[in-house]
């Protein structure tokens, strides 16, 4: 069927109001795309590693989830899925269940990129029908800000404080949607709040709709980690994706596919500017770290245009 | 059976808390209000508004309701006011305090 | 109709596994429990079972894949040994507070460093704190028929919590030893039908598992989890007494072999204790007095039984196939020296540790231990309560 934003927005909402997320969270906003790319009427069990979310979202006796939701730990969300999709399997196969049921599960990038990492790759190679979305808003947010492999170079966190003798993380961040991807799962997406959300709502209906193991890897800003003027989220993601710093793409079967290419690629400062983590690559000695900032942007984009191009 | 969480509060007694503390049901959370948390809130003129609903999935706290296609008031039980709606109307039905 | 035949341990296990026919069982490979999970692969291959096996990447995630089996309502366990239990210590803790009747084939072997595959009780007794009902066998036949007990005590309603059934490995679970067999049949009219009152798969009713629990809570949900522990004394002796019409083997919390009228008696777990029986035997031909009290249940510990057992015993040695380098002695004597504390016995008492790594238990071993016991009543003096059998020195 084809995409109608409007319908889109008119299914019943999944994710109730009163968890204890801050005010202006990229995280919740993901959650709540994503939940709309299920079918009214299929049933789903959410799955949680921890972090942020997860203490917001289901803080005794509060939960915040309209579908049946399970948190175990921070580095094994794949795995507990993994165990839940067993279940429904079993259950079905012993005629003890009817009905259809779908699994996606969530974590942050530290859930996902770093402790989570084993238990997702699992997950994702025995190709559990699941659909794993990683919220990444590139540090550990719920401990503080400190940085994760997802954390772009140069970002002031708490673990990688800029100082006389540091200018904030020194590496780049992991590749992990071209990680997964190397799962040979049979979807991957990244994407983000742009397009009013046309871009990320059909990746989440694909995504939960594909037999096997998906995974959605979503730029998902954090006003305090990031020190962006809060309800300025929807433009920093736009400057992400104007800039290449976070392109738009699938891999369908091993095959990459760019879905959005910029007319007028605009220089990664546009997007660094607006953040406060950012902030000391803006002084005049430190002219040279964006030029080195925006080269690395430049390789992964040219390196993803070669994939899609094969 | 849903559990009935207005039975498992602050003087909750061991016995009386629900096994393997797992809460049957769904959505309770709507009876936590965090609409306290800031005075400033946005505000919906109604006048202005085309129901094109793109104010809708940005909200990171579920308080647009929409029903029937179109949006409502506010959920200002919930509404954080974080402000971002207010940046996603095209029609300047949304205004809050310090958001221009 | 009983079957008798010859198995090992692990292949023991694996058949009681097939005649539950469990729902989910993830698991992955680590000597020398290793067998059980490939008995079972092959069961599922050959359409014996039609249980989801899930072999993972990891012990971390075979029990984090059996914790969600298990909230989404399905009879879910895995097996392991040794550094695979330890890498799931965390996820022991949260098996038992989202209160998920899960089990767990447990073949002991020691804890790594240095690295060695052999038996010993470390890797269970770290676990004894983790909130799962332990059960202890000392020969295949009684792994088996833990095994085929296992869910029956977990699932109660009363108890509703995860169980470790096991036993020593290469001792009992490579060692083939003749056993009985219950018929499938049996069993599974035994085990029955698994049927949770909350799970993620409950099309009445979503159901939300793992909250975040502030202070508040915490503590309360604590002290309703032991809840559950309080219950699992009665639990297993009804279960045993069901079991015992069935099979015609009868089980306790603990076995107490020749102590009725003992004045020295040996507490201990697992095979050792077949060893101890030998020596018991010879000893008591020559006239001494000498008992065995053989724990079954550890977790939870029945401490007010096994004081009663032991009340007119006049020297004891507990001894411990583990350590816990508190310098006065291992877990076991810890516990069993608190019950008869707490039961104000004036019995002589001693903590051997033994057995560590594999290292040989033999009768003439036991039979020192009991002379030792004898020494310590002529002397009425304990001597050196924290004591090392069989090492070199």
């Amino acid at each position: 069927m084809a995409y109608n934003f409007k319908e889109t927005m008119n299914k019943p909402e999944r994710l109730a109001p009163g968890h204890r997320m801050c005010a202006g969270c990229g995280g919740t906003i993901a959650v709540r795309n994503v939940l709309r790319g299920l079918h009214e009427g299929d049933k789903a069990v959410i799955g949680n590693a921890t972090g942020c979310l997860e203490v917001s979202t289901f803080t005794y006796p509060y939960t915040s989830w309209e579908d049946s939701y399970i948190h175990n730990a921070f580095e094994n969300a794949g795995a507990t899925m993994s165990g839940v999709e067993g279940a429904y399997k079993a259950l079905k196969r012993k005629g003890r269940l009817d009905g259809t049921y779908k699994f996606i599960t969530f974590g942050g990038d530290g859930g996902t990129y770093d402790i989570g990492f084993q238990s997702l790759s699992g997950a994702m190679e025995r190709n559990h029908d699941m659909v794993y979305v990683c919220y990444d808003n590139g540090a550990y947010m719920n401990t503080g800000i400190q940085r994760s492999s997802a954390t772009p170079m140069y970002a002031d966190t708490t673990t990688t404080p800029v100082g006389s003798e540091s200018n904030g993380k020194p590496q780049n961040r992991k590749d992990l949607a071209a990680i997964i991807a190397a799962h040979d799962v049979p979807y991957v997406a990244q994407t983000t709040f742009v397009q009013n959300f046309k871009d990320l709502h059909i990746k989440s209906e694909k995504a939960i709709y594909t037999p096997g193991a998906a995974f959605l890897n979503i730029m998902a800003p954090c006003p305090r980690g990031w020190r962006y003027n809060t309800p300025d989220i929807i433009e920093i993601c736009k400057l992400a994706v104007e800039t290449c710093y976070w392109p738009l793409f699938e891999v369908v079967e091993g095959k990459w596919i760019l879905n959005y290419e910029p007319k007028n690629k605009k220089p990664v400062e546009d997007f660094l500017k607006p953040q406060g983590r950012f902030k000391h690559l803006f002084k005049k000695e430190n002219e040279y770290l964006l030029e080195e900032f925006q080269k690395e942007v430049d390789r992964r984009w040219e390196e993803l245009l070669f994939r899609c191009s094969r | 059976m849903a559990a009935d969480i207005s039975k498992l509060g602050l003087k909750t007694k061991w016995q009386d808390l629900t096994e393997g503390m797992v809460i049957a049901g769904a959505g309770t959370s709507r009876e936590f209000l965090t609409g306290e948390w800031s005075s400033v809130k946005p505000e919906f003129i109604e006048d202005k508004c085309k129901q094109c609903l793109l104010c809708v999935p940005v909200c990171p706290d579920s308080c647009i309701p929409v029903k029937d296609g179109k949006r409502a008031e506010f959920d200002y039980d919930h509404c954080k006011g974080c402000g971002i709606c207010v940046k996603a109307c095209p029609f300047g039905a949304i205004t809050m305090e310090g958001v221009k | 109709m009983a079957k008798r035949d010859r198995l090992s341990g692990n292949e023991a296990v694996a058949i009681a596994l097939r005649q539950i026919n469990p729902d989910v069982f993830p698991a992955f490979p680590i000597t020398p429990s290793t067998e059980i999970p490939q008995y079972f692969a092959s069961f599922a291959a050959n359409g014996q079972v039609d249980t989801e096996f899930i072999p993972v990447e990891s012990e971390h995630s075979s029990m984090s894949a059996a914790i969600g089996a298990s909230a989404a309502g399905a009879r879910a366990l895995t097996a392991t040994s040794s550094c695979g239990l330890a890498y799931m210590w965390e996820e022991l803790y949260i098996a038992a507070s989202n209160r998920l009747p899960l089990a767990l084939a447990l073949v002991n072997r020691a804890l790594s460093g240095p690295i060695n595959i052999n038996c010993d009780h470390s890797d269970s007794m770290g676990a004894r704190d983790s909130g799962w009902i332990q059960i202890y066998a000392e020969n295949n036949q009684e792994a088996y028929d833990n095994m085929v007990q296992a869910f029956r005590i977990s699932e109660h309603k009363d108890v509703r919590l995860p169980i470790m059934i096991c036993q020593d490995g290469f001792i009992t679970s490579h060692a083939v030893e003749n056993i009985e067999l219950l018929e499938d049949a049996e069993v599974k009219g035994f085990v029955g039908e698994y049927e949770p009152e909350n799970y993620l798969l409950n099309p009445e009713c979503p159901m939300a598992v793992g909250p975040y629990s502030v202070t508040d809570y915490y503590m309360e949900a604590k002290r309703n989890q032991a809840e559950g522990m309080k219950h699992v004394e009665r639990v297993a002796l009804d279960v045993a007494k069901e079991f015992a019409e069935l099979s015609g083997r009868e089980y306790g919390l603990f076995e107490a072999y020749r102590l009725e009228d003992a004045d020295r008696a040996v507490v201990m777990i697992g095979s050792a204790a077949g060893t101890t029986k030998d020596a018991i035997d010879k000893l008591r031909e020559k006239g001494e007095k000498v008992g065995l009290l053989k724990i079954r249940l550890f977790r939870p510990f029945p401490a007010d039984a096994i004081a009663e057992a032991l009340k007119h015993v006049k020297a004891v040695a507990i001894m411990d196939r583990a350590e816990s380098y508190t310098n006065h002695g291992g877990p076991l004597g810890a516990d069993v020296m608190s019950a008869l504390f707490r039961a104000r016995s004036t019995a002589l008492a001693a903590n051997i540790v033994y057995g560590l790594g594999g290292r040989d238990v033999r009768v003439e071993d036991m039979e020192q231990v009991f002379a030792d016991l004898k020494t310590m009543i002529e002397q009425d003096d304990a001597g050196d309560t924290y004591r090392y059998m069989g090492v070199r020195e």
